[in-house]
């Protein structure tokens, strides 16, 4: 909770100068789950979601048991407790191709398109990432950031004990 | 028995009709959470009335909860079974939304002399029994009627809002913000009504669960302003017991007093 994150904001010069709506179309997450060495591990569950003030959050990703059988795996998608409440659970994440498995420790990759991120108005933002695990404990990075963004520009923080290094990069 | 379930009852609500140390004993339905997310999900009742919160050491709840299902129609709870020290049932969520399980009790207490000798009301005698329950000749007649309520709230996916309205009846939360959308550090908003009429300057008790393992209740009051409405805060996430109570002329019995209780146990999240 009390998590001090590093935001970094890098961008090209050419980005820099080359202002205006060169809004970024798509954004490519790269999200660290940590190995750890625990008596009982369980791949972690992840949400990736956008907050905003004034404005409904949106789920980008999730990734839970979604191989199980009669959708058990959903039973535990409230424990991701900040994306339940701001997006989860009014959202229809199991339809809309956000939902996934879960995913192994290491660094993993995703890539949002420019249909999910269509129709941000301008502002601040917050991308959240975050992480809850069975036996385990639950963290949240935040990485805010203003829309548009610029071309190539990369936000980065790092979680501490679930998470560790997220970066997310948007592409032109 | 009968003993034994009055006390329990006046514990339960509180009142000022048994000596003091009983009030100790707090009546709680305890879910085992408050929000589902499955597609097939149960959650688990424990409810008794014991010292600490949320540790049964003494009596276990002996009525059934009613159910209000997110449709508005009743819903039944199952595995009912009553041990020792506490009970236990489990509601199967089977439509989306809030339910509201509600244990409500109440009728007219008193006593009255008949040939000089002192005579207790039946349990649960009604106002409009009281022709019959009292006969003709008794004296030094003394009533007070008295409504109880014990809520909870679970909800399966997001919250809905059928089951919060108020029936009128008794004191009664009114939530400004949804009982199962609590976390630390968000101080939240209800408004309490005494039979549907904003219940101004009551006191509400809240008191966190697992006092056993504190060197003290830490109970907290905060007191509703002329609307009824009061902002709670909840210092840490886990499930808090909330209480209130209050006494009016009673409309029904003339020359009574109606002393009315609410009781919920809520849950706050971490945020």
């Amino acid at each position: 909770m009390q998590l001090r994150h590093h935001l970094i904001l890098t961008g090209t010069a050419a980005g820099l100068i080359a202002a205006g709506p060169a809004a970024a179309q798509s954004v490519d997450l790269s999200i660290t789950v940590p190995r750890l060495s625990v008596a009982e591990y369980h791949k972690p569950y992840v949400a990736v979601y956008l907050e905003a003030t004034g404005a409904p959050a949106r789920t980008l990703s999730i990734w839970y048991d979604v191989a199980k059988a009669k959708n058990e795996g959903r039973k535990w998608l409230n424990e991701v407790r900040g994306w339940w409440r701001a997006s989860g659970r009014t959202g229809n994440y199991v339809s809309d191709g956000s939902s996934g498995a879960t995913r192994a420790p290491g660094v993993q990759k995703i890539s949002i398109n420019a249909a999910r991120l269509g129709g941000l108005k301008p502002g601040q933002y917050t991308l959240v990432v975050e992480a809850a695990r069975e036996v385990g404990g639950r963290e949240v990075v935040r990485l805010p950031f203003s829309w548009p963004l610029r071309p190539g520009q990369t936000i980065q923080a790092a979680g501490k004990t679930e998470l560790g290094a997220v970066s997310a990069t948007f592409k032109p | 028995m009968t003993t034994l379930r009055a006390r329990l009852l006046a514990a339960a609500l509180g009142t000022v009709a048994i000596a003091a140390p009983l009030q100790a004993h707090r009546l709680w339905v305890l879910p085992s959470t408050t929000i589902v997310s499955g597609d097939d999900d149960w959650i688990t009742f424990d409810a008794a009335a014991s010292n600490d919160l949320f540790f049964p050491d003494h009596q276990p709840l002996r009525a059934e909860p009613a159910v209000i299902q997110p449709d508005g129609t009743p819903g039944k709870v199952e595995h009912v079974n009553i041990g020792q020290y506490r009970a236990t049932f489990d509601l199967h969520m089977v439509q989306k939304g809030t339910y509201k399980l509600v244990v409500q009790n109440g009728g007219v207490m008193g006593s009255f002399k008949l040939d000089g000798k002192e005579q207790r009301l039946p349990r649960g005698t009604k106002p409009d029994q009281l022709a019959t329950a009292i006969p003709a000749g008794a004296t030094d007649v003394k009533l007070t009627e008295s409504i109880n309520r014990n809520e909870v709230f679970v909800t399966a996916g997001a919250p809905t809002q059928t089951v919060l309205k108020p029936t009128g009846v008794g004191l009664e939360l009114v939530p400004v913000t949804h009982p199962n959308d609590l976390v630390a550090g968000e101080p939240a908003t209800f408004r309490f009504t005494a039979d549907g009429k904003p219940a101004a300057k009551l006191t509400i008790t809240v008191i966190p669960g697992g006092s056993r393992y504190r060197k003290s209740v830490d109970e907290k009051t905060f007191i509703t302003d002329a609307a009824g409405q009061v902002a709670i805060s909840w210092p840490a996430a886990g499930m808090y017991w909330i209480n209130a109570t209050t006494t009016t002329p009673s409309a029904a019995i003339p020359n009574a007093d109606k002393r009315m209780s609410y009781t919920a146990v809520l849950e706050v999240l971490q945020p």
